[in-house]
């Protein structure tokens, strides 16, 4: 039980990485039925449609950047695997925001860009536009990427 | 859990732009001829080479239509709502060809829940448990009707109102806000053209009640009772329901009528511009197919027979673009 500090810390790493990269594959997946629709009908449109298709990507990269983070912070990169509960479950909670919102911004985002890509296949002018929507949604993404890096950057300054 | 239609819609969405629009229509409808007519529909995409007649080419265009459905959708019943009432048609027509020893050449439908080959060979050897159950239960009735009577008139209203409650019960069972739509209105539509007809010709109380079917927005006892008493009834009661403004297009004639409901429907349909999961985007592309191919069909019709344009744009539906 000396470790459990860094089961912890582990266990929010891991949360990150999962649960944003799952919210990922979703939305990438989803775009990319889309995609391959409009591609089977004019195949022109692929950069387009590409682009769509990548925007819910990012949220699975911001996930494993913190579970990046927390892993060189606790020493599993390289130094002393040592931390105390109490910091171990901080890095836990640090890891939460990244991890839910990364899972549902990446869905509802995938959600977006599919009707995105409905609009391109129409009306492929309308790009620049079009492409703003679903970019929107990073927004709150980066919002909770944000909170989960000053949050973890600042934990070995508490003292504990 | 719901079915997922996202790559069929986002197909869908590519091919709308191929289809016709209202500006479409009246460049066809300018075309100094038949010939010009073919050529402007070639360059929109319509196999127009090699064809011998336009029927040719809409029957080609309407075989297309449900290959490219077919390439979308694995479970076909979301068409039901189209394919099931050519079923009910195709049963009329093996019935009507089986007692009279009719040819059969060119008289089914093509696109149904079941081949016409195997609805004809289950009526002309009695087999009616080889029927699907939605035909099952009115072919033997139907049969049974037109050989005892010999009224070709009362098969048929069997047949009609079974095709009808068939739609009405899709349509209740599904879970597609737009499915619910076409099978009400049609039914509805339907109920409203054969309570008219039946005033007009004077029938009684119970041969229209046997014509009428169930449906949500209009009540039908009571259509039934206005249509004995007069057509000014009908009116009267329509202007209640949603149907009200059917009524000054009902007063001009029957196919004003119909260019209301679909107007009406084609109107209804718009917002499946912009649904991006569900099966409604397809339903409106098939239905919008549909008018385009009705309205080739009349535009090309008039070219033939020299038609005045004026008469011809007045039968013209709006389009779904």
């Amino acid at each position: 039980m000396d470790n459990l500090g860094i089961v912890f810390a582990l266990i929010g790493a891991a949360l990150a990485t999962f649960l944003a990269g799952t919210g990922s594959a979703i939305g990438v997946g989803k775009a990319g039925v889309a995609a391959a629709g409009v591609l089977a009908e004019d195949p022109s449109k692929f950069g387009k449609v590409l682009i769509f298709q990548l925007l819910p990507a990012t949220q699975g990269i911001y996930g494993l950047l913190i579970a990046f983070i927390i892993l060189t912070k606790i020493g599993i990169l390289g130094g002393d695997p040592n931390i105390s509960v109490t910091a171990g479950l901080l890095y836990f909670a640090a890891s939460l925001p990244i991890a839910f919102s990364g899972l549902f911004s990446a869905i509802y985002q995938g959600n977006c860009s599919v009707a995105g890509i409905g609009t391109i296949a129409k009306k492929p002018d309308q790009f620049g536009k079009t492409i703003l929507l679903p970019a929107m949604v990073e927004t709150y993404a980066i919002l909770a990427l944000l909170i989960s890096m000053l949050a973890i950057f600042n934990i070995p300054g508490l003292n504990l | 859990m719901a079915k997922d239609y996202t790559y069929a819609v986002a197909r869908i969405r590519a091919r709308e732009l191929n289809l016709l629009s209202g500006q479409d229509l009246d460049s066809l409808l300018t075309c100094n001829s038949y010939n010009d007519a073919l050529l402007l529909l070639g360059d929109k995409g319509w196999n127009t080479e090699n064809i011998s007649s336009y029927d040719q080419l809409l029957n080609a265009e309407n075989e297309k239509l449900w290959q490219f459905m077919s390439e979308l959708v694995n479970d076909y019943s979301v068409f039901d709502v189209f394919l099931k009432p050519n079923d009910f048609h195709n049963l009329k027509a093996s019935i009507k060809a089986v007692i009279t020893d009719g040819d059969v050449k060119n008289i089914f439908y093509d696109q149904g829940t079941v081949s016409a080959i195997k609805i004809f060979e289950a009526i002309k050897n009695r087999e009616y448990n080889k029927l699907p159950d939605h035909l099952q239960r009115c072919a033997g009735e139907a049969i049974t009707a037109l050989l005892q009577t010999s009224d070709g008139q009362l098969c048929d209203i069997i047949i009609d109102k079974a095709s009808l409650e068939e739609l009405y019960s899709i349509g209740l069972h599904s879970d597609s806000a737009i499915i619910k739509l076409y099978a009400e209105t049609t039914v509805a539509a339907t109920n409203i053209k054969s309570a008219i007809r039946c005033n007009k010709t004077n029938k009684n109380i119970d041969f229209i009640k046997r014509c009428l079917a169930r449906c949500d927005t209009l009540n039908v006892d009571t259509l039934a009772a206005a249509a004995t008493k007069g057509i000014d009834e009908i009116y009267d009661y329509l202007l209640y329901t949603d149907y009200k403004g059917a009524v000054d297009a009902l007063k001009v004639s029957a196919t004003a009528f119909e260019i209301w409901c679909d107007n009406m429907l084609i109107g209804k349909m718009q917002s499946q511009k912009w649904e991006p999961f569900t099966e409604g985007p397809l339903i409106a592309y098939v239905l919008a197919r549909d008018f385009e191919i009705k309205a080739v069909r009349m535009i090309l019709s008039g070219k033939i027979n020299n038609l005045d344009n004026k008469i011809v744009k007045e039968r013209l539906r709006d389009m779904y673009v």
